[in-house]
């Protein structure tokens, strides 16, 4: 496990290409290894040290100011279950209460068989469907206990498999042309 | 940092601080004017010598903006004329309480059981300026108290207030980011990446610099109170920069190093192993009476004893075989005064030229001494630096760090010219990697493209990599940083190729990159053959000394430290003094250190400790060494400063002077001074380069960055005829901070060590050639030298290219690393486990091409000797070439080389594969 | 209400997102027509607009353009990382209509000379980024990014770069500094102004996603046109993101000035009145870091500068609307908490400040709160941002820090005795 296997490795030193200094490919390339091994590994950062020509912990230092980027193992659903104001005076609360007893989990921690790690997260941006959560990054607005309920079975069968990829997994389509006008402009 | 000032802009600003007129520097941030001007506005993350990043807001003052007074970082606000300033108002005080208060809430307050307890910024704020109770009532932040982050240094996250000093010292100073911050918001901790440590030569220097007692180190856990403490300003003697220092002592017991900022030098920073060094001067394992031989054994005596063997094995040496059976190796550890009493001894008393401070391991006297100088300021704002040089992080650790600075913020270029790349490969614009052994053709191929001929490979360099370092170093101020670049090979490619460069490239400097603690010091003083004190040549120099001295010198130029062993293993030496100098671990041939010392009747050892080249010795006198006695050292810029005295030598150890005096006169002969400042005192009057350098003028406050010598110009004032080396009370200030604040932060950061600004303006000045002496007059107005020429190099014979290695074998490339075998790192209980294992390096080709794989232990044989190591990949060895760290425990490089000869090849062959019988395992 | 619809014109259309709706909407003749201008012309239209940053800060757009330190090369960075509590617009527009973004990207690219733009987007935005990403392709398909733009000799590379999670990365100094791969530490100001020393130390434009996406209306129908909408210097539409107790909580894209809080909070074209009928009880007139306006300020109009004056700010345009079964210690505690979690912990006064008044709302609304817990609030709020002056001091490197107080202090200010029946009865009275 974990470095970069070689398709990855291929994406991620075309990204290098996309940016004038190498190291403004790191976070892009952290969800990469992310989306390979659905958290940071040990040996992923290391070869995404490598990559951009940083020390291990100056990668590490970068990923662990941002929420998205896991450095311990998360469940393959990540449930995010937004509070903020909107959210809260809107049943945000009871949504989670609900939450951690259907899941059986606190926020932060993962259920026993590695399907779910649920956590609370701030402003998600989908106000107008209060209250809302988002699983593995894709959003579900206006949940209440038994939309919830039905996500959950949903998620585990399987039925949701094409709206929410695998946890880590940012961005489904490729981007197309590298830099046309070199990399500092024309 | 600071805007560079703008060509033609108006004179310095002045601002206002609390209704008072401060001139300020363009740029400069009002936190550092002012305090120069003598407010003192309270910090934790701002550091002179680092990138503000106005992190702890405890600078905080009102300054006079577009909409009126208003609050800002006075370390992040850069001065402007005009600008008024106000530091004591109420509102200015509720910010900075507030502030303290907030960095207090989530502090443990653990101080009575913290190192820092008692000169700590934090705690001594707080009495100053902060609150006095916690309106704090709900749980603290908690982490896992402290946590080692290497072998050296601890960190206490709980007491952490989040400055970034320490990841900026790491990043932007050392260049080692192996600590971050890590999290966001209040979970924010600094440390490392997770069963990683934090690798650095320079990693207690974060210990230093945190404001709190986060980072302690492990050394000096709870091993004194500050209180307790005692200090004198000295100079570091682990290696040639000479780093200002703090040295500390409890109960006449060495404790501490701390960095002090000496402008010209070490900006504050010192190595580990500098730092940690003290530990070897403490060691239970220290000589602490003189030893002399009865049979196979060495037996405790007498001083009279010990020095009367001394003085009838030499003397009859000499009367047996003559004066130029006689010789002394060493020097190059023991303070100025000492190596010229020893300089003094051989010539005046054993008659003898045949003297080394070098283990010939270094470069020839002619070439140190004989190449226009540089300083290390000159270096560093020179356009273009040259490094002739072995790996810099290595063997100068702190001028490393400068090099480094000077390449990343000043856009000094570097090129480097070596055998294999060094941790200053990254910054440099362009590497020449040669072959080793054929320094002089690349250099002679550089220097003919830097003249515009059309440029071409050689030396195992490109032609392209000449042709781009040839256009940088055309028409450019440059400056040679030289050393030696390997020990496998003499040093005659290296003098060559200076002597190539030095003929060629007109206004060309040079820096010495030697590394032995005080061995341009020795240098100065004599301890080489041919050269008499203050840089004279033993011809040129004859007349003078014979007057000044009073004696006879010897008629012929004596033996280096290669003829000398040569010579003693053909016992054509007989007597053989070794004043600090261990043969069998420094020279590197071991073969013929072995035979040297075997072949020699007679062997005197001074040092401090009983060293593989003391055991056989006949006589052993402990010596004294830095801290336990007073002295002067010369840097490798030729800069001379005192070493402070704090503690009392172990059982009846005595400085290297002393001894040489006593053992002159049992040898009949008299040296003609009874103290050290005695011979401070001829030195300066006799040793023409040290004109005008005495020992009341280094003691004075404001030169405590010594003189670098010679002196461009008589120097007039009068001085106090004779205290010299005062007593210890007037130097025990360390810092320097203008003299009205009296706050006690201010305290507290001079008793970290760390000055609070730069002591001086930094030299930027044209690299200038040091003016000759001319007529001086000693401090007591006795007339000094005539005007002597100082020693100049001529050049050497080209010599022939070195044949092409078999297809089985590599070159060998072998230089120090920080951590060795040396008498410091061994007898430093904390430095002692960082020197790492004798392993052999090479890149994955030649590696694979000998069916090696990383991890193998091979045989590795040369036409000296055959060793087993093990095999280590590393892809910056250059191909066909292999390289082996000089003198770490256990056999090694100096077994396999052959002085004699103009290179070193080695052979590898696979001897087992631990790797292959695991696989079968499963 | 007749405003046109400048930047949601296709909102709600089928396939919005993609070039085709694009191009059969009218999309990227806005730039063609800016391609057949000078650089600074389309500058001058955008001044004549008046068109103030969508981000927050409310900043003359033109101006800012007029600012960059000459130097090469110019970055162009558009802003997509919302993450101000219950603003919503900007998701919604990265969804919805990434070929307008990227137009005005490159129009914006083109006035200022940029070398080369990277569009910032929210990691969270799963979404937005596959179909801003998509829609970029189309744009490089269809000739209109890239080399030599339409034909003409204008040539541009565009990036998307996702965050990954800081909110503080939305404010542009920090966004700067996580774009060049680095902890989301926003940089000092002066000397950091993006346009002096922006992204690699290069002068560099930072633009809302919002902003931007009314520069292919602004260039074709000129600045005049969008300047006769709203009023003063507040002018054209702009779109607001209504949360909270309201019937129907979405975005509105509304006309500046001309509408009030309690047009968008009441008409039944937006929110449609307080649900359930209940009372307003108070409303944030402009995201987390706004302090508080009750009912009695519900007629204002959405005025930038009338807000300001009013003590409050219109910020990232989002309304949150609280009715009177609303725990105003339970409400002012969430904020805090979020900027508790979200200091990017650079400055011990938000650090450590955010963190304590975190720990006493939690205190209070929890049942341990004390009298002089009110006080205690107060006092550290102004350790915080002394005097609560706006903009700021500088205790701090960014607004993250002063904006803290904010609620608590609105909170303290309206609804004191809240406050003391939490801590008189021990506990929160709407449990
Ligand atoms: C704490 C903080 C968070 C911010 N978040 C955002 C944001 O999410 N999106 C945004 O466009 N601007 C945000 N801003 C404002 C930006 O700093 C900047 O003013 C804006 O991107 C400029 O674009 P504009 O002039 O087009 O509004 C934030 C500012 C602060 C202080
Ligand atoms: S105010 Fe807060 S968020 Fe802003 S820079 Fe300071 S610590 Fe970071
Ligand atoms: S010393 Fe100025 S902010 Fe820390």
């Amino acid at each position: 496990m974990a470095r970069l296997n070689g398709d990855n490795t291929r994406r991620a030193e075309k990204l290098l290409e996309l940016y004038p200094h190498k190291r403004s490919a790191l976070i892009p390339m952290l969800h990469i290894a992310q989306e390979q091994d659905g958290w940071l590994t040990p040996d992923g950062i290391g070869h995404v040290a490598e990559l951009v020509g940083l020390a291990p912990a100056e990668v590490y230092g970068t990923a662990s100011f941002y929420d998205m980027l896991f450095t311990s193992p998360v469940g393959r659903h990540l449930v995010s279950i937004c509070t903020n104001l909107a959210c809260l005076i809107n049943g945000a609360g009871e949504l989670l209460e609900h939450a951690e007893e259907r899941l059986g989990i606190p926020p932060g921690e993962t259920t026993p068989d590695g399907e779910f790690t649920l956590e609370e997260v701030e402003c998600i941006a989908l106000c107008g469907e209060a209250p809302c959560l988002a699983v593995n990054w894709r959003f579900f607005g206006s949940i209440d206990t038994a939309a919830f309920d039905k996500l959950i079975d949903d998620l585990r069968t399987g039925r949701l498999a094409e709206k929410v990829p695998p946890h880590g997994t940012l961005c489904r389509v490729r981007r197309t042309v590298g830099l046309t006008t070199g990399s500092d402009g024309q | 940092m600071t805007d560079p000032v703008e060509p033609g802009a108006p004179a310095n600003p002045v601002i206002n601080v609390d209704g008072k007129a401060i001139e300020a520097r363009p740029g400069e941030m009002i936190i550092a004017a002012a305090e120069r001007g003598g407010v003192y506005i309270p910090r934790f993350c701002w550091h002179p010598r680092m990138k503000p990043v106005g992190m702890c807001r405890m600078c905080l003052v009102e300054v006079n903006g577009p909409r009126g007074m208003a609050l800002m970082p006075a370390c992040y606000v850069p001065v402007s004329d005009g600008q008024e300033i106000v530091t004591t108002s109420d509102k200015v005080k509720k910010a900075q309480d507030g502030v303290l208060e907030f960095l207090l809430i989530n502090h443990p307050l653990d101080c009575p059981v913290c190192d820092r307890g008692g000169e700590c910024p934090l705690q001594d704020q707080t009495f100053a300026f902060g609150p006095g109770e916690s309106r704090f009532v709900e749980e603290k932040r908690h982490w896992q108290k402290p946590i080692p982050i290497n072998n050296l240094v601890a960190l206490d996250r709980e007491r952490c207030i989040q400055c970034a000093r320490c990841t900026r010292f790491a990043e932007e100073v050392a260049g080692d980011p192996f600590i971050d911050f890590i999290g966001r918001s209040d979970h924010t901790e600094v440390n490392t990446f997770p069963g990683e440590s934090f690798e650095s030569n320079f990693s207690a220097n974060i210990v230093q610099i945190c404001p709190v007692g986060a980072l302690t180190s492990t050394p000096y856990r709870f091993k004194a109170r500050p209180w307790d403490l005692e200090v004198v300003e000295s100079t570091c003697t682990a290696c040639a920069v000479g780093c200002r220092m703090a040295v500390q002592s409890s109960q006449d017991r060495l404790i501490r190093h701390l960095g002090i900022d000496s402008e010209p030098v070490n900006h504050g920073w010192l190595c580990d192993k500098g730092r940690f060094g003290y530990e070897a001067v403490v060691s239970e394992e220290r000589l602490t009476q003189p030893l002399v031989r009865k049979g196979d054994e060495l037996i405790e005596t007498s001083w009279h004893e010990a020095l009367k063997t001394a003085a009838d094995g030499l003397r009859r040496v000499q009367e047996l075989n003559g004066s130029t059976a006689v010789a002394i190796l060493g020097g190059a550890r023991l303070a100025n005064e000492d190596a010229y009493a020893w300089s003094k001894l051989a010539r005046t008393v054993l008659g003898t030229d045949n003297v080394d401070c070098q283990m010939g391991d270094g470069l020839p006297a002619e070439v140190v001494l004989g190449l226009p100088r540089a300083t290390i300021d000159e270096v560093c704002s020179a356009d273009v630096v040259l490094l002739v040089a072995p790996d810099i992080k290595e063997e100068l650790p702190v001028f490393y760090l400068r090099l480094r600075a000077a390449a990343i913020d000043r856009k000094v270029a570097l090129v480097e010219l070596a055998p294999q790349p060094t941790a200053l490969t990254e910054h440099a614009v362009v590497s020449l990697l040669h072959r080793p052994g054929e320094a002089a053709a690349a250099a002679r191929k550089l220097v003919s493209a830097v003249l515009g001929r059309k440029p071409s490979s050689g030396g195992g360099v490109k032609g392209d990599e000449i042709a781009a370092a040839a256009e940088l170093l055309a028409g450019k101020r440059v400056v040679v940083v030289l050393g030696r670049p390997s020990l496998a090979e003499p040093a005659d490619g290296t003098t060559e190729a200076a002597a190539v460069l030095a003929a060629n490239i007109p206004g060309l400097r040079f820096l010495s990159a030697l590394r032995r603690g005080n061995v341009h010091g020795a240098l100065d003083m004599g301890l080489a053959p041919g050269v008499l004190p203050g840089r004279v040549s033993l011809d040129d120099g004859r007349a003078w000394f014979q007057s000044a001295w009073g004696a006879d010198l010897p008629g012929r130029r004596g033996l280096d430290a290669h003829a000398i062993l040569a010579a003693a293993a053909t016992n054509q030496v007989q007597g053989l003094v070794l004043i600090g100098a261990n043969p069998m671990a420094d020279f590197p041939d071991r073969t013929l250190a072995r035979r040297g010392l075997a072949g020699v009747g007679f062997t005197v050892v001074v040092d401090t400790f009983l060293t593989d080249s003391a055991i056989h010795a006949d006589v052993v006198l402990p010596a004294a060494t830095y801290a336990e006695r007073p002295g002067t050292t010369t840097n490798m810029e030729g800069r001379v400063t005192r070493l402070g005295q704090k503690v009392t030598a172990p059982g009846t150890a005595r400085p290297d002077w002393m001894i040489a005096t006593e053992l002159a006169s049992l040898l009949g002969g008299d040296l003609g001074f009874e103290s050290i400042d005695g011979i401070a005192t001829e030195i300066e009057r006799v040793a023409p380069a040290y004109a005008g350098v005495n020992p009341a003028r280094l003691a004075k406050r404001e030169n405590r960055d010594g003189f670098v010598v010679p002196l461009a110009e008589p120097h007039q004032e009068p001085e106090p005829p004779e205290v010299a080396f005062p007593p210890q009370e007037s130097i025990v200030d360390v810092g320097d901070v203008s003299d009205p604040m009296e706050s006690i932060e201010v305290n507290a950061a001079e008793a970290q060590g760390e000055t609070l600004l730069p002591r001086s303006e930094p030299d930027a000045g044209p690299v200038g050639a040091p003016e000759s002496i001319g007529d001086l007059t000693a401090s007591d107005g006795s007339s000094l030298a005539p005007t002597i020429p100082l020693i100049s190099f001529a050049g050497v014979e080209p010599m022939p290219a070195p044949h092409a290695p078999d297809a089985y074998s590599l070159r060998l490339v072998t230089s120090r690393s920080l951590y060795d075998a040396g008498a410091l790192v061994q007898h430093s209980e904390s430095l002692k486990p960082l020197a790492t294992v004798t392993r052999i390096r090479a890149c994955a080709r030649d590696l694979s091409r000998l069916a090696v794989r990383p991890g193998d232990l091979v045989r590795v044989s040369s036409s000296r000797a055959a060793l087993v190591l093990e095999a280590a990949l590393d892809d910056r060895v250059p191909r066909g070439s292999a390289v082996i760290d000089f003198n770490q425990p256990g056999d090694g490089a100096a077994d396999l080389v052959d002085v004699n000869a103009q290179v070193t090849d080695v052979r590898i062959e696979n001897v087992k594969r631990p790797s292959a019988r695991k696989a079968s395992d499963g | 209400m007749t405003a046109p619809k400048i930047v949601t014109a296709r909102v709600g259309v089928a396939e919005s997102w993609t070039i085709d709706t694009y191009l059969r909407k009218g999309g990227y003749k806005g730039l063609r027509k800016a391609l057949k201008m000078e650089p600074a012309a389309v500058t001058d239209e955008v001044s004549t607009a008046n068109l103030l940053g969508r981000g927050g800060a409310g900043f003359e757009a033109g101006r800012k353009w007029s600012m960059l330190r000459k130097a090469e090369p110019v970055y162009l960075v558009i802003n997509g990382d919302e993450s101000e509590p219950c603003t919503f617009k900007d998701h919604m527009l990265l969804e919805n209509d990434p070929h307008q973004i990227i137009e005005g990207t490159i129009i914006c690219a083109y006035a200022v000379g940029a070398a080369q733009a990277f569009i910032y987007v929210r990691g969270e935005f799963a979404l937005g980024i596959e179909r801003l990403t998509a829609a970029l392709n189309e744009a490089y398909e269809h000739g209109a990014v890239g080399r030599f733009v339409f034909g003409s000799g204008f040539s541009l590379d565009v990036v998307v770069h996702p965050g990954a999670g800081a909110y503080i990365c939305g404010e542009e100094t920090a966004l700067l500094e996580s774009l060049e791969g680095k902890r989301g530490y926003p940089r000092d100001k002066p000397p950091y102004f993006p346009a002096v020393i922006g992204l690699y130390g290069q002068p560099t434009v930072v633009n809302n996603v919002e902003t931007v996406s009314n520069l292919p209306w602004i260039v074709q129908k000129g600045g005049k046109a969008f300047a006769a909408l709203g009023e003063g210097r507040s002018t054209g539409t702009r779109l607001f993101s209504l949360s909270g107790h309201v019937n129907n909580p979405a975005n509105y894209e509304v006309e500046m000035v001309k509408t009030t809080f309690h047009d968008l909070i009441y008409d039944d074209e937006y929110g449609g009145g307080i649900r359930n009928g209940n009372e307003l009880k108070a409303f944030i007139p402009g995201g987390a870091s706004a302090p508080w306006f009750g009912p009695d300020q519900v007629d204002m109009p959405l005025d930038q500068d009338g807000v300001g004056k009013a003590g409050s700010m219109l910020g990232s345009g989002s309304i949150v609307v609280m009715d009177d079964t609303t725990c105003m210690v339970r409400a002012a505690w969430r904020i805090t908490r979020f900027f508790h979690r979200e200091s990017c912990g650079q400055c011990t006064p938000c650090r450590e400040g955010g963190g304590w008044l975190d720990k006493v709302m939690r205190r209070i609304e929890l049942g341990g709160g004390r009298e002089s817990d009110l006080e205690l609030l107060l006092d550290v709020c102004d350790n915080i941002a002394p005097g609560l002056s706006w903009p700021p001091q500088k205790t701090t490197i960014c607004v993250l820090g002063p904006s803290i107080p904010s609620s608590i202090t609105s909170a303290i200010k309206m609804f004191r005795d809240e406050f003391l029946i939490h801590i008189k009865d021990g506990g929160c009275p709407f449990d």
